[in-house]
């Protein structure tokens, strides 16, 4: 049978405030154990929560960032139950009444672009850490994380298959970023995603019994999680079986999904209204304030880039995977004045795997936009040529001469042969030296004409303008 | 000394005719050598208090004295107090010293005022008799074999036995007024929110508040001026500007408009507690007030709702005393879920234990809309029921409890009558209301009475008016329990 993959996704993505969601201790990660825990983070007798607004804040910004509807008035509650890194006994969520409904995320599939729908994205407060290790047969346990706040992204059942649930993902991933309500690390455990999975033959519109697979940190684990997971219920079906709502750990080290806890065992949360935070209000004037300071979406900066910019679609799209990648892109192409492109093709390819390698982001480039644009301004006005540019950039990136790439090129000679004496001689020589490709180009071989090319650059060490080259040579064998 | 109302001790104070390190020695003295017979205090700690009483007198030396500088007052145990051991009468916190200080110890650290001990109370404040203490009950003054009513027994029994001139206690349901009653002294819970819960042990979120105890109307004002205060930690407290609570005691009550809920005056009330009652709705008249009968449909629901929100709440409040970071861990568990059922089983009492289990079987799956969502729609008409009557009446008089102190041991195995006891009291925490208990006389067996008046929100200055005009009128207020008041 042809089966068809269902997947919704839950992401916790945690908040950038510094301090914790309803406690004034920092949020920052590495600390020594307990050394972040306030009296409210350690649930002493007589504590009280107070709300962060700037949690709130960042809840907004996203809720406007995927078109949602913000909540005027929302309702923390608390979901009970007992753990030890869970201080209070309960944790606070929002239930009922969440702050965001709605809203929709567009990702980007090898069928062309898909809008996935959001079900609701609500505050609550993370738990602390149990650590087993290290205590000799007791359990140690680091509040530093308890109270932390997460942005709770919950996703329709809209994605096919592994492949687009990481696209999602990723994109939700670099949305966070983009709007700067999360740092995204996912090592650090800043964006998780739970995977809810099921199976149906392909035409059905009900959806088959569901699996929630937990706490994914990385897109790989994601992905291999749904595909292991997906092959375990159609094989489990099609062998006669039934697939039993779960809830379902990835080993990574196995490469599979093993059951966690049955619908049957689960908790009874008793949720109810915390009595100890009034209800939410989110007012129309707060709303606008947080649209006001919200930067340029990926969205509207893609169709942006390929409207002012004159760039394809892919190119767009790859350009503003991230607020910093666009920004450099954008500082680049208006250092440049002009030619958008040639910035777009070079932060895209030389930049972009210059960047991968050394695993930084832009912002951290040791080649700033302006410089980058001064060394394209010297392949535009041919003085060097884009291949030579290649060895500039390194020399750049590496810092020679200050970073200034026109001192670099003065330094190692680079700048390119344009004089047409100068050529003409050089194709003389490699004429002379080359008889048997000369005849073979004669003969109808148009492949020869690249070897003489190749053979007159290598005399020129790489510096004869190319075009020229060809030109010179064509008159010559013409 | 001891026969000094507070505002009396406050103004021998200010004049320095009196030093506060010798009134706290003389009802230090007074607290050690009562409490082997009252047990009205868990913890006295003489080293603590006699430093502030000396900070007190060097503050008033220096001219810098506020209103209840230098003046003793306990603390229910409930209040977190920076050093002090802290249990809400549990074996769960029997030996927890408190890290910090609640809002209501700071506010009286800040006025210089002395926390004389801190008073015997109900476990977790649930009780109505005082007999759920870890610690023991607390007796009543007027009768040693009686209760003192709860859950702030010890305070109210410090106050009516002269130890101290007033006291803090809570109120979830009738905590402050109902032992006001059952010992003859007076006792404000005031509006939702006036005195931040930061510090104070909870019990039920949205219906603790705190409040004080004293024997006059006039010594309560003095104290909800220090107790009362918005505070940024507690998100259910008021941001409203600072008020004098003694501003309208002096104003004539003519023309003030009493409502007599008809539901407060039928069988549940005992006889002799009806004419007590009767007796000051007389004098009121006599004093210019009007009487208008009126009705709360919804209140004779009060208790079932408060016995499904209380718990509820409760049972999610109490999760936190899990024996892992402080309070009472068992000496023998086996695994973690052992540790917890161990630790819980060891450090509650029965009562506490019992509202747990109400609490946890009313915000069930499959019983939370019958139960919870049902009380709270209850909750809500209550409240409507007293909205709409404050339309017509200014104040709403009745009995505070339907009976005069009971014996201990009388109610201990009938939970639901003792929860009964509460009937008068429940409906203004539900509300949200500000009420207060007053002693306006004499049972049959020579023990008091109270006189329950509820007020509109923030209106506390209204009920303080009615009770200290009233007390101008009559001495029920000034009679101390036989050898308490020599």
């Amino acid at each position: 049978m042809n089966w068809e993959i269902v997947v919704g996704i839950e992401t916790h993505a945690q908040l950038s405030t510094q301090s914790k969601i309803f406690s004034g201790s920092s949020t920052a990660f590495g600390a020594a154990p307990n050394s972040q825990a306030s009296a409210i983070d350690l649930a002493l007798p007589g504590v009280l929560p107070t709300l962060n607004r700037g949690a709130v804040e960042r809840a907004i910004r996203f809720g406007l960032a995927v078109g949602a509807v913000i909540s005027p008035r929302s309702v923390f509650a608390r979901k009970n139950y007992f753990y030890p890194d869970l201080p209070k006994g309960y944790q606070i969520s929002q239930y009922e009444l969440p702050i965001v409904v709605g809203g929709a995320l567009a990702i980007v599939t090898p069928e062309g672009e898909k809008s996935i729908r959001l079900t609701r994205a609500h505050l609550e407060e993370d738990a602390g850490k149990s650590l087993h290790e290290d205590f000799h047969g007791s359990s140690g346990i680091d509040l530093n994380r308890a109270g932390t706040p997460l942005l709770e992204i919950v996703s329709e059942p809209d994605l096919r298959g592994a492949a687009e649930a990481v696209a999602y993902a990723r994109t939700l991933h670099a949305l966070v970023r983009w709007i700067g309500i999360c740092d995204g690390n996912m090592q650090e455990g800043s964006f998780r995603c739970d995977a809810n999975v099921s199976v149906r033959p392909r035409g059905s519109d009900t959806l088959g019994t569901r699996c929630e697979i937990k706490n994914l940190n990385s897109f790989r684990f994601l992905e291999k999680a749904i595909e292991y997971e997906a092959r375990r219920q159609i094989e489990l079906i099609e062998d006669g079986g039934k697939v039993v709502q779960q809830t379902r750990l990835y080993d990574p080290d196995q490469g599979e999904t093993r059951a966690m806890r049955s619908k049957e065992d689960a908790h009874d949360y008793r949720y109810f209204p915390d009595p100890d935070l009034p209800p939410l209000v989110v007012d129309e004037a707060w709303i606008e304030r947080v649209r006001g300071e919200l930067p340029e979406l990926p969205e509207a900066k893609k169709a942006r880039f390929m409207r002012q910019y004159g760039l394809a679609a892919y190119d767009a799209h790859s350009l503003t995977a991230s607020r910093e990648m666009a920004d450099y892109y954008e500082a680049t192409a208006a250092a440049l004045g002009h030619d958008p492109k040639i910035a777009a093709n070079w932060v895209m390819g030389e930049l972009s795997a210059a960047l991968n390698r050394h695993e930084i982001g832009p912002e951290a480039s040791p080649i700033a936009p302006e410089q980058l644009a001064s060394l394209l301004a010297r392949i535009l006005d041919g003085t060097i040529s884009g291949k030579i540019a290649k060895d500039v950039f390194e020399a750049l990136w590496a810092g020679e001469c200050g970073g200034n790439s026109d001192a670099i090129i003065a330094a190692r000679g680079l700048k390119q042969i344009s004089d047409t004496g100068a050529i003409e001689a050089l194709v003389d020589a490699v004429l002379a030296a080359n008889p048997r490709s000369v005849d073979e180009f004669r003969a109808g071989k148009d492949k020869a004409f690249n070897a003489l090319v190749g053979q007159v650059m290598k005399a020129s060490r790489g510096q004869a303008n190319p075009a020229q080259v060809n030109e010179v040579l064509k008159k010559k064998l013409g | 000394m001891h026969r000094h109302t507070l505002a009396e001790l406050a103004r021998l104070l200010a004049a320095r005719q009196i030093s506060s390190l010798e009134l706290t020695r003389h009802l230090l003295e007074r607290a050690r050598s009562l409490n082997p017979r009252l047990n009205a205090f868990i913890t006295l700690d003489e080293d603590k208090t006699l430093a502030q009483a000396s900070a007190a007198d060097a503050r008033l030396a220096r001219g810098e004295g506020a209103a209840l500088t230098g003046i003793p007052v306990a603390h229910k145990d409930i209040f977190l107090a920076d050093g002090w051991r802290t249990t809400c009468g549990s074996h769960m916190l029997e030996n927890f010293v408190a890290p910090y200080d609640s809002f209501v110890i700071e506010r009286f650290n800040d006025a210089g005022a002395v926390n004389l001990g801190k008073t015997n109370m109900d476990e977790f404040a649930m009780g109505s008799s005082n007999e759920t203490s870890y610690f023991g009950p607390v007796r009543n003054p007027w009768d040693e074999a009686r209760v003192p009513g709860g859950s702030s027994g010890g305070s109210a029994a410090a106050v009516a036995a002269r130890v101290s001139p007033g006291a803090t206690g809570t109120d979830t349901g009738g905590s402050i007024r109902q032992p006001a009653a059952l010992t003859g002294i007076c006792g404000l819970k005031p509006t939702y929110g006036v005195c931040s819960r930061w510090g104070m042990i909870a019990f039920a979120s949205s219906l603790d508040q705190a409040g004080p105890l004293a024997r006059s109307a006039e010594d309560c004002a003095l104290l909800l001026n220090v107790m009362a205060g918005h505070d940024a930690r507690d998100s259910t407290s008021v941001a409203r500007p600072p008020e004098d609570y003694r501003r309208e005691l002096a104003k004539p009550l003519a023309g003030l408009r009493v409502g007599l809920p008809k539901e407060y005056f039928g069988d549940g009330v005992a006889a002799d507690v009806a004419r007590a009652v009767q007796g000051a709705i007389e004098e009121l008249q006599h004093l210019g007030a009007h009487m208008v009968e009126i009705s709360l449909p919804n209140v004779k629901l009060s208790v079932p709702v408060y016995y499904v929100i209380a718990p509820a709440e409760a049972s999610s409040n109490l999760s936190r005393f899990d024996g892992v970071r402080y309070g009472h861990r068992a000496g023998d568990y086996g695994d973690l879920n052992d540790l917890y059922c161990q630790s819980r089983a060891e450090g509650f009492g029965a009562e506490v234990k019992r509202r747990i289990l109400i609490g946890t079987y009313v915000l069930s799956h499959g019983y939370y809309d019958a139960y919870y969502l049902q009380a709270l729609k209850v909750r809500r008409l209550i409240a409507d029921d007293h909205a709409r009557a404050f339309g017509e009446v200014d104040v709403i008089l009745g009995a505070t409890a339907p009976s005069t102190a009971f014996r201990l041991g009388d109610k201990t195995d009938d939970p639901v009558q003792m929860y009964l006891n509460d009937i008068f009291t429940i409906a203004a925490p539900l509300a949200g209301l500000p009420a207060m208990s007053v002693p306006c006389g004499f049972g049959d067996t020579g023990l008091p009475v109270g006189l329950h008046l509820v007020g509109n929100y923030f209106e506390e200055a209204r009920l303080l008016n009615l009770a200290h005009q009233y007390q101008l009128a009559t001495d029920w207020h000034r009679r101390a329990p036989k050898g308490f008041g020599d």
